[in-house]
């Protein structure tokens, strides 16, 4: 059988192991991160409804300025050459394109309109206390497996 | 003190999710994304012989960390920085829609309740907002290779053009999906 390597998606570039310590600055950005989302009412269902149905500007303004602020900060990684805190040359792995990209994005387009929520919400979901949305977080996990048993037989 | 519990505006929470990605870019060369936490969970906690799961997932141990960043902050806000049965500020049309004709009419909590509260778990209509929609999150982000931060945040702040077909497909798939699929379910 012929196997499709499968690179891991938004991953570690770095080349430098870490561990212990050296890890809990991801979960001090994941509080902050999961603040915001709370704060901002980002997770709620209701939001996802306003935003589909352009009867709110909110959501367009968080991921709109949220594009514009990361644009402009990556280019000046860029033009001043500004390395990681251990020194490494910030890396970008390209994104590939294939017709997954617009056949998966019809899915989870129509995924994220029915549960109101994204990948990072449903985990702030259930930081708040959400608890029916951990069943949102098990189907998702089973939606990514049966797409890695699948693989080979979709279109790409 | 008051000023604490309300809610952030968009020209605060965008700016700091955007920095987000040249944050964990400089924390550690780490590429902005959520919904590989799930291929992960599948690698690390699934036994199975998939080759698309046999990777090295503890090099990507990060991203599962700052996931339960995720949870443990969203904890903290929802428990300390917001009051409880306060109305979120919504759209009069949005509400009026729901109460007439899904009965939902408790805007106090972030999700309706009555569609996501524990005591309803005995109804299919929930089992299908929250597993089978979980489900299309699941197989669509891991098929288009991303979802909103790893394409829509990550992919256009760096300028790719595949990120820029996916945020443009399943926001047009979002907009069909709310208007016409969530109003069927609704009425289940």
């Amino acid at each position: 059988m012929n196997i499709t390597p499968s690179p891991v998606e938004c991953k570690n570039e770095s080349n430098l192991p870490e561990r212990g310590l050296a890890l809990v600055k991801y979960v001090a950005l994941g509080i902050l991160f999961g603040i915001t989302f709370v704060k901002a009412e980002i997770i709620s269902w209701f939001r996802i409804q306003e935003m589909f149905h352009f009867q709110s500007f909110h959501m367009y303004g968080v991921i709109g300025s949220a594009v514009v602020v990361g644009l402009i900060s990556m280019q000046l990684i860029r033009r001043f050459n500004i390395k990681t805190l251990s020194g490494e040359e910030v890396y970008i792995t390209p994104k590939k394109y294939n017709k997954g990209t617009v056949i998966g994005s019809i899915f989870f387009g129509f995924g994220w309109a029915i549960t109101g929520a994204c990948p990072g919400p449903i985990y702030a979901q259930i930081g708040a206390g959400f608890l029916v949305s951990v069943i949102t977080l098990l189907g998702a996990i089973g939606g990514t497996f049966v797409y890695g048993v699948l693989k080979d037989r979709l279109p790409h | 003190m008051e000023w604490i519990y309300a809610p952030w505006p968009w020209y605060i929470a965008g700016p700091l999710i955007g920095l987000t990605v040249p944050a964990l870019y400089l924390a550690g060369n780490k590429s902005f994304g959520i919904s590989s936490t799930l291929r992960h969970l599948c690698a690390a906690c699934i036994p199975s012989k998939v080759p698309f799961f046999q990777y090295d997932w503890k090099k990507e141990s990060w991203n599962l960390l700052f996931a339960a960043g995720i949870v443990i902050g969203a904890f903290i806000a929802a428990t300390w920085f917001r009051l409880p049965d306060v109305e979120i500020q919504l759209n009069p049309e949005l509400k009026q829609n729901l109460s007439a004709n899904y009965e939902i009419t408790n805007f106090t909590a972030l999700l309706p309740v009555e569609v996501f509260g524990i005591q309803h778990l005995g109804e299919l209509r929930t089992w299908i907002f929250s597993l089978f929609g979980g489900f299309l999150v699941g197989f669509g982000t891991r098929y288009a290779g991303g979802c909103t931060s790893g394409h829509a945040i990550t992919g256009l702040s760096t300028l790719q053009w595949p990120s820029l077909v996916a945020t443009i497909t399943f926001m047009i798939a979002g907009i069909f999906a709310s208007w016409l699929i969530v109003p069927f379910l609704l009425s289940l």
